[in-house]
């Protein structure tokens, strides 16, 4: 499937019922991920996590969903209604398309643009105007500081999160997503993460922070803010803030995967009888996982310590990483 | 036209972080405080009133609800206000019995607050740790009075229980293993490099404001001012024990976090020894009137307890009931630096300040 | 079930005899901190006024406590005397408790020293009158009176005059009367 072909009834449909399964996955997914999560943060904190809903407690996030859904959907009187009801819209559509670049394995991709890196960085800021929005549609103090935090924290660490990425696509010489996993081919030692380990870091802790989540979690800091941006919203319209918000951990894992540890490509050559599918799979998990590890460890850094890390350490950093990149592949060239 | 005006931010008494239901007003100028107003009374409940027409044994239960994290110290100073008054001699087997559960009830209660403290902070696993082991402690306090926050243990002359069989070597048990989890602590949070960053030259104040605004514990102790009513106006049988009185200079968040954290370690080597020299046997209750009439005449007297200085005055007229009766409270004292301690800090070091203070709302309000 | 029966039953005997015992040790015993207590006393009546104490006295239930009573016109002055002299450095205030004695009203504070290093206390009185109750703040020598006398001031109604924000601080703005008042009726009966 190619997004450049000419777009008939029978391609649109192709198209639609591709994205209504990519849908089905992710919210399947969403709705594991916080299971999961929650079980994996009850175990590191000695307790049992969600065991009551269903087997195992399985259906506990589907519980909770339904909830919300059936909950009465409030707008505060003074709020910005319009503004109010467009902010979760906004936060959550870009986080869903994101996803069409994402090659899981190398037949498996909705759409392989060849700026694909480019077309995701570029929709994924989109998130921080519905937050901002939502927390100044809201009309409450709480929610402008999250918003206002959130868009401050967001905007500093788009740059070097772009900036990390860019010693990647100067390995693989693409901003292709499929072309830069198939340059990773051929065992571990290929990864980027092993040139690019700078690189990798630096993208890690900014697409935590991109992503909001523990210990960058200030917009919605809930011992400060309460819950920040999304303070007055309840019923669906918290469901998609809530949305959003997975679906980027979705996204900022599969994107990690591709990047940096070889997307579906196996660690060694003797295992590819193993299918691509599963080591991607496996790879986003173990990201996933990282995610919520960190969440249950650290404190919430500080709002101007933030900002001084963003701009004075990882940013500097970056560019010195692409700057050493280039050097050392026009090295390489010039002894060739 | 860009118009700039200050955000006034009502905090509480509605709000995670506020322990309760304290609020503060606060002027935000971006997010930097220009200035702070707590406003406190919606837990008053009015004990002190409440005193003067119960019996002296009647208002033991309502030190329980004063400082409720730290229910054993209140129960004491009660006891130890009305029995200096009576001039009573306590019993060598009650003196230890008190002074185990408070230093048990020291540990619990710092552990409480180290575990909210970090989750302020925004550490959420530290707080279920910390409550494992509380846990532990309320559970040994269950077993000796049957409740595990509200506890009416002590009375005038004694205490109410004895040990029952075991307890003692279950006390005995837990030291080690206390000590233990301490050392896994230290590793998990006091080096933290983003917890440091958040603690340390947050809300500093030295040993000269410290002591004008009649800080206490070791709010007061962060400064380096080395006083522990302990070690320094001894009461109950804590002269006839070894230990130290942590101190730290720096007077800012993280030195009020590493005195109350070596303070656990002080409180378990007086258990340690006091398990030692618990007595094999012996009265747990004075010879005490059935009705307790103290001799006219006032009395102040002060413990440490876990949040500094707690006071009971009590004016009495020779009648069953007190005439007065003044707790001075420490986290009500300790809570009147904030103010000053905010103006030009962050909201995000509201919560650190706050939090590092320790306060407990039923104690504030009374 | 056997605390309840501590309050209703009397053994008027057994505590009439402890008390008794309480008192004949009282009258024994010279104190050991009468020195103590005509030093301060021979202190503020050469740096303040010969008429500044009303009475001093050791209050020997509370550990021989030295206790003065001051003149409430010259508490301010010696506040300061008590704070600032190099003999007592009095730099702590403990605790303050206003009390309602029903003839009037005294507010104690409980002083101590933290730089001298003895580390005794010191008991300071002063009395209002019952009609209106106005004694000077010192807020300014202490700050941790601010809300000591804030609360007193609620509680029971006492005026402190200099005080930089004397607003109540536990019922709400609008509440009438002070409760900790021996006379306060409650406006709702049934609380």
């Amino acid at each position: 499937m190619n997004l450049l072909q000419d777009l008939t009834f029978s391609s649109f449909m192709w198209f639609l019922s591709g994205a209504v399964v990519l849908l089905a996955v992710v919210l399947g997914f969403v709705t594991y991920a916080i299971y999961f999560e929650r079980k994996v943060i009850g175990w590191i904190q000695l307790r049992k996590g969600p065991n009551r809903v269903g087997p195992l407690g399985l259906f506990q996030t589907v519980a909770d969903v339904l909830k919300l859904l059936l909950k009465e959907d409030t707008i505060p009187r003074n709020a910005d209604r319009f503004l109010f009801i467009l902010a979760p819209v906004i936060a959550f559509v870009p986080a869903f398309v994101v996803l069409a670049t994402i090659p899981y394995t190398s037949l498996l991709q909705f759409a392989d643009l060849n700026v694909g890196l480019l077309y995701y960085f570029a929709l994924s800021s989109i998130s921080t105007i519905g937050i901002l929005l939502g927390g100044w549609a809201s009309n409450n103090k709480y929610s402008l500081l999250g918003g206002m935090r959130s868009a401050a924290q967001m905007i500093s660490y788009e740059v070097p999160l772009v900036m990390s990425v860019v010693g990647v696509v100067l390995l693989s010489g693409s901003l292709s997503l499929n072309t830069i996993v198939e340059g990773q081919a051929g065992g571990f030692w290929q990864w980027n993460i092993l040139p690019q380990f700078v690189g990798f870091i630096i993208f890690i802790i900014a697409a935590v922070s991109e992503l909001n989540r523990t210990p960058f979690d200030l917009p919605e800091a809930e011992s400060e803010l309460v819950a920040g941006y999304h303070v007055e919203y309840s019923g669906f319209r918290f469901a998609f803030f809530m949305l959003a918000e997975y679906v980027y951990v979705y996204a900022i894992a599969a994107l990690t995967t591709v990047l940096f540890l070889g997307g579906w490509h196996s660690p060694l050559p003797f295992l590819d009888f193993i299918p691509a599918i599963v080591w991607f799979i496996l790879k986003f998990l173990s990201i996933v996982f990282f995610l919520f590890w960190i969440r249950a460890t650290l404190p919430r850094i500080r709002v101007d310590h933030l900002m001084s890390l963003g701009w004075k350490v990882l940013l500097p950093l970056a560019l010195v990483n692409i700057f050493v990149t280039t050097i050392v592949i026009e090295l390489i060239k010039y002894f060739k | 036209m860009i118009r700039t005006e200050e955000l006034l931010l009502n905090v509480g008494p509605q709000h995670p972080s506020t322990h309760g239901v304290f609020r503060i007003i606060v002027k935000l100028d971006g997010e930097v405080i220009t200035e702070a107003t707590p406003v406190i009374g919606y837990l008053h409940r009015g004990t002190e009133k409440l005193a003067e027409n119960l019996t002296y044994t009647q208002v033991i239960p309502y030190t329980d609800r004063m400082d409720y994290v730290s229910a054993m110290t209140n129960n004491y100073v009660l006891c130890h206000a009305v029995e200096t008054l009576m001039d009573l001699e306590i019993p060598e087997r009650a003196e230890f019995l008190r002074l185990i559960v408070m230093e048990l009830q020291r540990i619990a209660s710092h552990l409480v607050w180290w575990g909210t403290y970090l989750l302020d902070i925004g550490a959420m696993s530290p707080f279920l740790y910390a409550f494992r082991e509380r846990e532990m402690i309320v559970n040994m306090f269950n077993e000796l009075c049957g409740a595990r926050l509200t506890y009416f243990y002590m009375r005038v002359g004694g205490v109410k229980w004895d040990a029952p069989e075991g307890w003692i070597d279950k006390v005995r048990d837990f030291i080690p293993y206390m000590r233990e989890k301490l050392d896994e602590y230290e590793q998990l949070v006091s080096g933290n490099e983003i917890f440091l960053a958040r603690v340390k030259g947050v809300g500093t104040y030295d040993a000269q404001s410290a002591i004008d605004f009649g800080l206490s514990g070791a709010n007061l102790r962060s400064t380096g001012v080395k006083f522990d009513l302990r070690k320094d106006q001894p009461y109950s049988i804590y002269d006839r024990f070894d230990f130290d009185v942590p101190v730290q200079t720096a007077g800012d968040c993280y030195a009020r976090y590493l005195v109350r954290f070596e303070e656990i370690k002080q409180s378990l080597r007086i258990l340690e020894q006091a398990v030692e020299q618990f007595p094999e046997d012996g009265q747990i209750m004075a010879k005490v009137p059935r009705v307790i009439r103290p001799p006219e005449g006032e009395v102040y007297t002060r413990i440490e307890s876990p949040r500094g200085e707690i006071g009971c005055h009590i004016v009495s007229k020779k009648k069953p009931q007190p005439y007065r009766l003044k707790f001075r409270r420490p986290s009500f004292v300790n809570l009147q630096i904030l103010p000053k301690l905010l103006v030009g800090e962050t909201m995000t070091n509201l919560v650190t300040i706050l939090g590092g203070i320790d306060i407990v709302l039923g104690e504030v309000d009374g | 079930m056997s605390d309840q029966k501590q309050v209703t039953e009397m053994d008027p005997k057994e505590s009439k005899k402890n008390i008794e015992n309480i008192e004949e040790e009282v009258t024994e015993e010279p104190s050991p901190n009468q020195d103590r207590l005509d030093r301060i006393v021979e202190l503020i009546k050469t740096n303040i006024a010969e008429d500044a104490i009303e009475v001093a006295f050791i209050n020997e239930l509370d550990r021989d406590l030295p206790c003065i009573v001051i003149r409430s016109p010259y508490w301010v002055k010696t506040a300061m005397l008590l704070k600032e002299s190099e003999l007592l450095k009095l730099n702590y205030l403990r605790n303050v408790s206003g009390i309602d004695f029903e003839t009037h009203f005294e507010v104690v504070y409980y002083l101590l020293s933290m730089s001298t290093g003895n580390q005794l206390d010191v008991c300071i009185k002063v009395k209002a009158d019952r009609e209106n109750p106005s004694i000077p703040s010192i807020t300014s020598v202490w700050n941790t009176a601010n809300w000591n006398e804030r609360e007193i001031y609620d509680l029971l109604g006492v005026q402190f005059p200099g005080h930089p924000n004397l607003k109540r601080i536990m019922m709400p703005d609008d509440w009438e009367g002070h409760p900790l008042r021996k006379d306060y009726e409650p406006i709702d009966p049934e609380v």
